[in-house]
């Protein structure tokens, strides 16, 4: 499995040169994790402030009491199961899903997930550890989990895997109190960092599934357009979440173009910031320039 | 997975590579089929063994019957936010009540009946349904006097709380008059619930003076019986078709309660003065000699 062996790199954040400022060596991952604590904080802002900016959480909402969003995955479970929601979270859900096809599905992962800042602390600690234990699960079964969640919805007729759900529970608890839902995401730290390596956000999790297939034709994309510089430092591939999708890119491996294409690529930018040669860069699905 | 493997085993694939491509193919498709449908039928399963409603827990009012309400409540918290008496909580796993979904515990905050019912207009999804316009007609559960021993009212004093708290009062609660035998001279007023008419707001159970409540609301299906659908009560059906449907009744004499003690209790018997009194009733009845036929007079004035 790629991530095992990838894991036995050196420590990506330790090689950086001087010559590159921290701003240029951590800019999307601050960006990232603003965007990520800005989201938390508009729905805190009520409860914590009495600012009503935004009501409810990631599983539907509504925004400045007019802009509802819903959760489509949730709403497509809701589906199966046979209720047909109000149009408020109809409307709600179309508008999350319009987004995330046009601008990047896994967008959501990177950005606004709030487990992502789970799993990315729990690799992390992995690589500073050298931790190489463990048995990763293939990357397939977060589709095979997508479908039998469904599966599930349908034969119970409940939203049953919102039971369990650790991205749910995690944000509904950061807003609404959490207690028993700590044990969870407790586990999936533990799962992370001592079983496997990105396997939650990277193999399991069957949101970052179905936003990863809403955005196969999204526009936001990385590109490795400096690829010519690459030094084959394998900065990049270690702290990637989903190092499988660097290669075509960045080696030409069955494709021309320089653009990150795999739509299990969460645009996290992350290998914009390790990489001291500057090879990759934030651009559009058309940009097929590469120097 | 055992299903993986099984085709790796024929020794005529185990030569060539391609076939070891594909039995490793075959393999981790099976793991991950496996792992993921595991997996997602452990959440199915979890969820069809948690999802009933516990004796506490009620629903915010115009909820769906609580298989459908499963279905619909995205767990989004909106209800939680609108209700201005903080009422409502969003269940944490591990609590009794489904994650993530709302109820509340009438001992602790009650719902206070908005007559605009914020709440259900807050929910994007219809789990609380809007055609509940009209509080009153809300069923978020059934209260019950679960315990007449304890019961101020049933102890024949004069409490009341639950009956003048409530927002129905006379038509989801009233005060029935009963004679208290424990007396014989006075009336109990029991408070009592009509199921069609309350709400289940819970004020009743939050404001019973006991230490711990003697009237408790709960999710209609645990406090409702039900008659059989083929019942009919003879005098609703007169009443309502204006007379018997099944014509005048031969009038039958009743026999076998001739004599003095004709209509009364057993117990009633031991002390008519008529009969040859017997032996034990003396001591039970020690200090009144002057006990007449049809009455108690204790000499009692008021
Ligand atoms: S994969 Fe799942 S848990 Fe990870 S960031 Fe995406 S939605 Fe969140
Ligand atoms: S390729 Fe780059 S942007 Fe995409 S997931 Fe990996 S590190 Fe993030
Ligand atoms: S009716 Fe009012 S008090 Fe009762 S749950 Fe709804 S918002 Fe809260
Ligand atoms: S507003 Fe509706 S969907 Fe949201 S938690 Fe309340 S009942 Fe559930
Ligand atoms: S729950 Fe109690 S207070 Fe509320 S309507 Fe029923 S009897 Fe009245």
């Amino acid at each position: 499995m790629a991530t095992t062996t990838i894991s036995s790199a050196k420590p990506a954040d330790a090689a950086c040169a001087p010559a590159r400022s921290l701003w240029q060596r951590q800019r999307w991952l601050i960006l990232r994790r603003t965007s990520q604590l800005l989201i938390l904080l508009a729905f805190l802002a009520g409860p914590w402030f009495g600012v009503w900016l935004v009501k409810g959480n990631l599983s539907s909402s509504l925004t400045l009491g007019v802009l509802p969003l819903t959760d489509p995955l949730l709403v497509l479970q809701t589906l199966v199961t046979g209720h047909l929601p109000y149009s408020s979270a109809l409307i709600g859900a179309a508008i999350v899903l319009g987004f995330y096809l046009l601008v990047g599905g896994r967008i959501f992962c990177s950005w606004v997930c709030p487990v992502n800042v789970v799993t990315d602390a729990a690799a992390w600690s992995r690589r500073r550890l050298g931790i190489k234990t463990g048995r990763v699960p293939d990357a397939a079964t977060r589709y095979w989990l997508l479908g039998g969640l469904l599966v599930a919805a349908a034969v119970t007729g409940s939203l049953a895997w919102e039971w369990v759900n650790p991205v749910s529970l995690l944000h509904r608890g950061l807003i609404f109190g959490m207690g028993g839902g700590l044990f969870v995401i407790a586990g999936i730290f533990l799962y992370d960092l001592l079983v496997a390596s990105r396997g939650w956000c990277g193999h399991l999790c069957p949101m970052g599934a179905f936003y990863g297939l809403l955005g196969r034709k999204a526009l936001v994309r990385v590109s490795a357009s400096k690829r010519a510089a690459c030094d084959d430092c394998m900065d990049c591939f270690a702290v990637c979440p989903e190092p499988q999708v660097i290669r075509p890119a960045l080696k030409q491996v069955g494709q021309e173009s320089p653009l990150i294409l795999a739509s299990d690529c969460t645009t996290c930018g992350r290998c914009i910031d390790v990489c001291d040669k500057q090879v990759f860069k934030m651009t559009h699905r058309f940009d097929q320039r590469s120097e | 997975m055992d299903t993986g493997k099984k085709p790796a085993r024929k020794p005529s694939d185990a030569a060539s590579p391609a076939s070891a491509a594909r039995r490793k193919f075959i393999n981790s498709v099976a793991a991950a089929a496996g792992g993921g449908c595991l997996l997602a039928l452990g959440a199915g399963l979890y969820a069809k063994s948690a999802s009933a409603l516990p004796a506490q827990a009620l629903r915010p009012p115009g909820a769906l019957p609580e298989s459908d309400f499963l279905a619909a409540c995205v767990r989004c918290g909106l209800c939680v936010r609108d209700c201005p008496y903080d009422t409502l909580h969003l269940a944490d796993l591990g609590d009794p009540v489904v994650t993530g979904t709302p109820y509340f515990t009438a001992r602790e905050v009650p719902c206070e009946m908005c007559e605009d019912i914020p709440c259900v207009k807050a929910c994007p999804t219809g789990a609380l349904d809007r055609s509940l316009t009209d509080i009153n007609k809300a069923q978020m559960g059934l209260a019950a006097l679960v315990d007449h021993e304890s019961c101020l009212n049933f102890l024949g004093l004069r409490c009341d709380v639950c009956y003048r708290v409530c927002p129905v009062i006379d038509k989801a609660i009233t005060l029935e008059t009963q004679h208290n035998p424990r007396s014989d001279r006075h009336a109990m007023l029991l408070p009592t619930v009509h199921s069609d008419a309350c709400t289940g707001c819970g004020k009743c159970e939050k404001s019973c003076v006991l230490p711990v409540a003697a009237i408790k609301v709960f999710p209609r299906q645990l406090a409702q019986g039900a008659l059989p659908a083929h019942y009919r009560k003879g005098w609703e059906e007169k009443a309502r078709h204006g007379g018997s449907l099944i014509g005048d009744q031969v009038e039958l004499p009743v026999r076998g309660f001739e004599g003095p003690t004709a209509g009364r209790a057993a117990t009633e018997t031991v002390v008519a003065p008529t009969g040859p009194a017997p032996a034990p009733a003396a001591p039970a009845t020690p200090p009144p000699p002057a006990k007449a036929a049809g009455g108690i007079n204790s000499h009692w004035k008021p």
